[in-house]
């Protein structure tokens, strides 16, 4: 479904202070399942999850989502790509606070103009199955950590995109927390959707939720293997 | 068409709900933009007023005035001059004019004096503008005592006073009977100020003058359309004054704007940010920035406006006046008859809408094309 080859992503290109995140990255990434990919920081994931999900390009290379090359595509083309197709969970949840949790969850959907009341429906059965109903109107400066992460997950979801992308999800967490998450990551799974996720958490990415974890470091992946308890 | 609608009303909320978020910073801004429109408004309001108001007043006046010079200055008219004007194609009516220039020491003021071509006055009796009624605190019935140049001491009894309505005008005139007149002021008879022509054809003015011109040759005839003139020049070059300041104003305006707009704060910067990771474009963002800048600038805008009409036609440019009006002791008070003028809105219109979102633009657009990652990395 989505698949890479010899991606290379260099920041500051040709300058002194170049920095090369990616170096040659070749993988495909099948739909429904959860892949999780692992590393020391400055590995490249983060820089891998951005061009996967059509947040930025890479220096070179090709990105094919259901056989259609994107990497050359316009920003407004891509956007509408992201838009359709990525729901993001941010390692800092990234909602901006003075808006009620309804409204956050609400705000990818806004440049589609749907029906307002259509849209405030969807929003709020999302934090209702979240277990976020009776927080709906409060602005999120005001929710806990979990329940921040909650509202932002929801907002992926806003749009029914078939593909989540989580960076560090279980970063700010504690280990409740953390399951708590993991068993969203198990529904949305479950329910089909595919996960990519980001993380040197092993609670998350040792668990049975992770279909396949892919190790990176200095750029480029190292080994691709579904988790040890897996077996295989 | 209905979801550009319900796309642009999505992106009216969030900005909505963005100016509420920032309250104190955007009420101070808007406080500052009202305060220039109210300025330049009120000096395009209050200068189109007077204009009109001095139009109005002037439509009444002769077409020519007829000035003996002496040594290039202003002399009575002899004997004679009236008569000797004859017939002159186009003039309706001619008429030799008594007026003057009173100084009174009391108030240390300039009176205007003249006698009255429309209405008989008993010896003794005075009618007083407004103006003066006020500064010297008489009414009608009252008698007021002037020193004349010859040392002669004259007492008057007011007549009347004159109605408030022409007092930009009337407000230092005392009008009085022809006899009292060349008495106070030891005018001969025969003798006049000036002489009054009405021409019905506007055409037929200039014609009218040119004979005068060449019949009188020392003296200079004055067209109503001259005196229009001036006052519209007048007028023009205080507005002109006061324009070229507030422009100043308008400027420092631009600079705050940009200022503002170049500085945004870390957190709008990321809110940008985080809008385009979760889908928003580019355009997305510029719109609702756009709509942020139509809905600051048209609130002050209407606001600005509307607190200049209030201050120019309620309280009759209270705060512009000394600069606008002109200074003197007999300060003239009228009310100034409401006028919009289509053209004068659209140019203050763009004088203030069109800097601000010239100054804001460019640097919300660079903001806007941050590259959607960066939310990440950050």
């Amino acid at each position: 479904m989505i698949e890479l080859r010899q991606i290379h992503k260099a920041f500051n290109a040709g300058r002194e202070n170049e920095f090369r995140a990616l170096n040659g990255i070749d993988l495909q990434l099948p739909a429904q399942r959860v892949t999780a990919f692992r590393g020391p920081s400055g590995s490249g994931k983060t820089t891998l999850l951005s061009i996967i999900g059509c947040l930025a390009r890479p220096t070179s290379g090709r990105v094919r989502l259901h056989e259609r090359d994107i990497s050359g595509l316009p920003e407004r083309f891509l956007t509408e790509i992201r838009r359709r197709t990525f729901g993001f969970v941010f390692q800092q949840f990234n909602l901006i606070s003075g808006l009620s949790a309804t409204e956050n969850v609400m705000l990818p959907a806004y440049p589609l103009g749907g029906d307002r009341h259509a849209l405030r429906a969807r929003a709020e059965h999302l934090l209702a199955g979240l277990r976020l109903a009776h927080r709906r109107t409060t602005r999120v400066e005001l929710l806990s950590g979990g329940e921040q992460q909650r509202v932002a997950i929801a907002r992926a979801l806003i749009n029914e995109p078939p593909v989540i992308i989580a960076d560090e999800p279980t970063a700010n967490l504690d280990t409740a927390l953390a399951r708590e998450f993991m068993a969203i990551i198990e529904q949305l799974a479950d329910a089909g959707r595919t996960v990519l996720l980001s993380s040197h958490d092993p609670l998350l990415v040792d668990s049975s939720l992770v279909d396949r974890v892919i190790d990176m470091r200095d750029g480029r992946i190292v080994a691709a293997a579904a988790p040890a308890g897996d077996g295989g | 068409m209905n979801v550009w609608i319900e796309k642009q009303k999505y992106l009216i909320d969030f900005t909505l709900a963005s100016l509420a978020r920032r309250k104190a910073k955007n009420l101070g801004l808007l406080l500052v933009y009202s305060l220039i429109v109210f300025l330049l408004a009120s000096v395009m309001l209050f200068t189109h007023a007077l204009r009109q108001a001095a139009n109005e007043l002037l439509a009444g006046a002769p077409e020519v005035i007829l000035q003996r010079m002496v040594a290039g200055r202003h002399d009575l008219i002899p004997p004679g001059y009236l008569e000797r004007i004859g017939r002159l194609r186009g003039v309706q009516e001619k008429q030799g004019r008594l007026w003057g220039y009173y100084y009174d020491p009391v108030v240390k003021a300039n009176y205007t004096f003249m006698v009255a071509d429309d209405r008989l006055l008993a010896p003794g009796t005075l009618v007083v503008g407004a103006g003066l009624a006020r500064t010297r605190g008489v009414a009608p019935g009252n008698l007021i005592s002037f020193r004349a140049y010859s040392g002669k001491l004259f007492t008057f009894s007011i007549a009347d006073i004159l109605p408030a309505k022409s007092e930009l005008v009337s407000a230092d005139l005392v009008l009085l009977g022809e006899a009292d007149f060349r008495a106070f002021f030891d005018i001969p008879p025969g003798h006049y100020t000036d002489i009054t022509l009405r021409v019905a054809n506007p055409l037929e003015v200039r014609n009218v003058a040119g004979k005068l011109a060449q019949q009188f040759p020392d003296s200079r005839p004055i067209l109503r359309e001259e005196i229009l003139r001036t006052y519209e020049s007048i007028f023009s070059w205080r507005e002109g004054i006061v324009l070229a300041l507030a422009t100043l104003a308008v400027l420092a305006f631009a600079i705050l704007a940009w200022e503002k707009a170049s500085g945004l704060s870390a957190d709008e910067r990321r809110e940008i940010g985080i809008l385009k990771a979760i889908g928003w474009e580019t355009g997305d963002v510029l719109r609702m920035k756009l709509w942020e800048g139509a809905l600051l600038s048209l609130s002050a805008f209407l606001l600005g406006y509307l607190a200049a009409y209030v201050h120019v036609f309620h309280f009759a440019a209270s705060l512009l006046a000394p600069v606008l009006k002109g200074w003197a002791v007999l300060y003239p008070r009228f009310e100034l008859s409401p006028v919009i003028d289509g053209l004068q809105v659209t140019t203050l219109f763009f004088f203030t809408v069109f800097p601000y979102a010239a100054a804001t633009l460019v640097p919300i657009w660079r903001v806007a094309i941050t590259d959607p990652d960066a939310v990440m990395r950050g």
